[in-house]
């Protein structure tokens, strides 16, 4: 009795007789991995003809690669699930080398580990919060060095270098001017538009002047700055400390008993703090300076009305409220960048990941703490 | 080992620089196809960057690289992109995507450039795996191989479009000796099975005498191949002072000849 079938979509593939017990399985054409891939129904096909041993003939077989390596290894297997016999004596030489190579099976050292079972809810939820507290006792232990080594750095006695303190000043400062002069710029010009529009209806053209100075000093220089500097600087940090990780670079600074908090935190965190005021007054600026374009091209008020109307609007106390609102912006920004790096994973992947989440954390919470200070305003009537 | 007419690989009077400074040049030798070719030399000889120019990472700056018979870096850069489908590459490192499983890692490529269906894909993934040892780890995620794994994984890695050049570069490097041994025995063995061209970097002299039928040896300090053959022959023949002392694992004939201290001291 003879049964075949045959699976030959292009003239590559295998036919088989089935003689007696045995299945004769006839290999032909090209096996290309890449062009033809496998079928996976193959094997059982195979198998359903009811065979008892399986042998080969590759008289007619072509070019082959690993498409008729994985074929053989799946028909394999499951003819020793079925308890089938296996004759590789009519197969190429090469193909029962490769045969072998898979016999031996997972290398030693290479077992994989035991599949872990998935937690119940309770538990995920359990853990999940004791990972969000212990997140937020490492960050208030940032913050705790930061008061800690900051203040014996200012005293000139932490391990920070002064050169990366100016460097990193550099990059948070200087480094950035150009885009937060654009920003506030705009910003300044914005505002005055809005002003300009309603309160020309009232004759009150002027006040366009009050409403930039106050606007861009109390909130939008402040604001805006720090908006710039979370994404700039803010995910650089996080960035670079991740990839510095990954990388094995921080674990260096370790072993050799380098603070890692002043080596490479402080000078940033110091460096942000410190830069933030400076560049929120420059943009209070130039902020204003937009404003006054604005103005002066809409309204046709002069440059001196301008100024002396913006200086009789504001007052030191809005002023300080301003720099206040940016210091506290930048210590913000740089610990958030600093300390998504620090718990970053160590893949490449992580790096993205890292300096994502510290500019969608220091954004919003730059805009959570300037609201907050709004509010601390109001109650305190500044 | 096989006397084929056609080489796979030929580099003719090859210079490869960055910038002004030559690393290597007028460089010439030939890989026959089905050979095992070892590029050896010693620690900034050039080896690695010579590899780079071989599978297109770095313009040579001068000579030839003809794959079969076509001229590899004369080509489009599309021609080049096909031509290096039939490359597969072993990074020193593994140079695996972190960001995704051993078996993703095996499959991008060919979920990349074929239009072969998911179940075909994942059936020649497992293959490789299995080729290479690592059937029960395609789950893993790179960062928890140990470091032959990671070797074993850019194998796998490496094999995925079934190529006829495969290129490893130092293979061997961090591994203890036996599983040096085992990843030499699987060269071997992916050779034999595949009949693919190995053109192997490496100065790991055990491995190197181990699986290599010829070779090529760069000189870092007069830039150039100072000699060729078989890493055994060149142990047992060759008469220049610098390749006697690489293949013996002897001092440079420099640093022996000069009366430091440290000299001195070991012996």
């Amino acid at each position: 009795m003879t049964t075949a079938i045959s699976a030959s979509p292009n003239g590559r593939g295998w036919d088989c007789s089935l003689d007696g017990g045995t299945c004769l399985i006839n290999l032909k054409g090209d096996w290309v991995g890449r062009t033809d891939g496998v079928d996976p129904k193959s094997p059982t096909r195979i198998l359903a003809t009811g065979a008892r041993a399986l042998s080969f003939d590759a008289g007619r077989l072509g070019h082959w690669d690993s498409a008729l390596i994985a074929f053989l290894f799946d028909l394999r297997a499951a003819a020793k699930d079925k308890g089938v016999g296996f004759d590789e004596a009519g197969l190429p030489a090469p193909a029962r080398h490769l045969l072998g190579l898979m016999a031996t099976g997972p290398a030693a050292g290479s077992t994989p580990p035991a599949a872990v079972p998935a937690a119940p809810l309770l538990d995920r939820l359990g853990t999940w919060t004791m990972q969000r507290g212990a997140e937020l006792g490492q960050g208030s232990a940032l913050i705790g060095s930061l008061v800690l080594r900051g203040g014996l750095s200012l005293r000139g006695k932490a391990a920070m270098r002064s050169g990366d303190l100016v460097e990193a000043m550099f990059d948070a400062g200087a480094a950035a001017l150009p885009i937060v002069t654009v920003v506030n710029v705009l910003v300044g010009g914005i505002l005055a538009f809005i002003g300009a529009t309603e309160l020309r209806t009232l004759g009150a053209g002027i006040y366009v002047a009050n409403l930039v100075a106050i606007g861009m000093v109390r909130e939008m220089a402040a604001l805006m700055t720090a908006i710039i500097m979370a994404g700039r600087t803010g995910g650089a940090y996080a960035a670079t400390i991740a990839a510095m990780r990954g990388g094995e670079e921080i674990d260096a600074v370790r072993v050799f008993g380098i603070p890692v908090f002043d080596y490479l935190v402080l000078p940033k965190i110091l460096a942000l703090t410190i830069m933030m005021p400076v560049l929120y007054l420059y943009g209070c600026a130039v902020g204003m300076l937009g404003g006054l374009v604005v103005g002066s091209a809409t309204l046709g008020i002069s440059p001196l009305s301008f100024f002396i109307q913006a200086r009789g609007a504001l007052s030191d106390t809005q002023l300080f409220f301003g720099l206040s609102k940016s210091l506290a912006f930048g210590a913000l920004i740089a610990i958030f960048g600093c300390q998504f790096g620090l718990r970053a994973g160590r893949g490449a992947a992580d790096v993205g990941k890292a300096a994502t989440s510290a500019v969608v954390a220091a954004i919003v919470g730059v805009i959570a703490l300037d609201a907050l200070f709004d509010v601390c305003a109001d109650i305190l009537r500044i | 080992m096989d006397p084929s007419p056609e080489p796979a690989l030929t580099v003719d009077k090859l210079t490869v620089a960055f910038g002004k400074k030559v690393i290597q040049q007028d460089v010439s030798f030939k890989v026959a196809a089905g050979s095992i070719f070892a590029v050896m030399g010693g620690s900034g000889s050039g080896k690695s960057t010579l590899l780079q120019a071989m599978i297109g990472l770095l313009t040579p700056s001068a000579g030839t690289i003809r794959v079969g018979e076509e001229d590899y870096w004369a080509a489009t850069e599309e021609r080049r992109a096909q031509i290096d489908r039939g490359f597969g590459v072993l990074f020193q490192s593994g140079a695996m995507w972190t960001s995704m499983t051993v078996t993703e890692n095996v499959a991008l490529p060919l979920r990349m450039l074929t239009d072969l269906a998911d179940p075909a894909i994942e059936a020649l993934a497992r293959v490789k795996l299995a080729l290479v040892g690592l059937s029960g780890s395609g789950d893993l995620m790179p960062a928890a191989l140990s470091g032959g794994m990671t070797k074993r994984a850019g194998l796998a890695r490496a094999l995925a479009l079934d190529p006829a050049i495969l290129f490893l570069d130092e293979p061997s490097s961090g591994l203890d000796p036996m599983t040096a041994r085992r990843l030499d025995d699987l060269i071997l063995d992916l050779r034999e099975g595949f009949q693919v061209t190995i053109v192997l970097v490496s100065h790991d002299l055990p491995s190197l005498f181990g699986v290599c039928d010829d070779g090529v040896f760069l000189d870092g300090e007069t830039h150039t191949a100072i000699a060729h053959g078989a890493p055994k022959a060149l142990r047992d023949d060759c008469q220049n002072p610098t390749v006697r002392a690489f293949m013996h694992r002897e001092r440079a004939p420099a640093d022996a000849a000069g009366p430091t201290a440290e000299a001195g001291i070991s012996k």
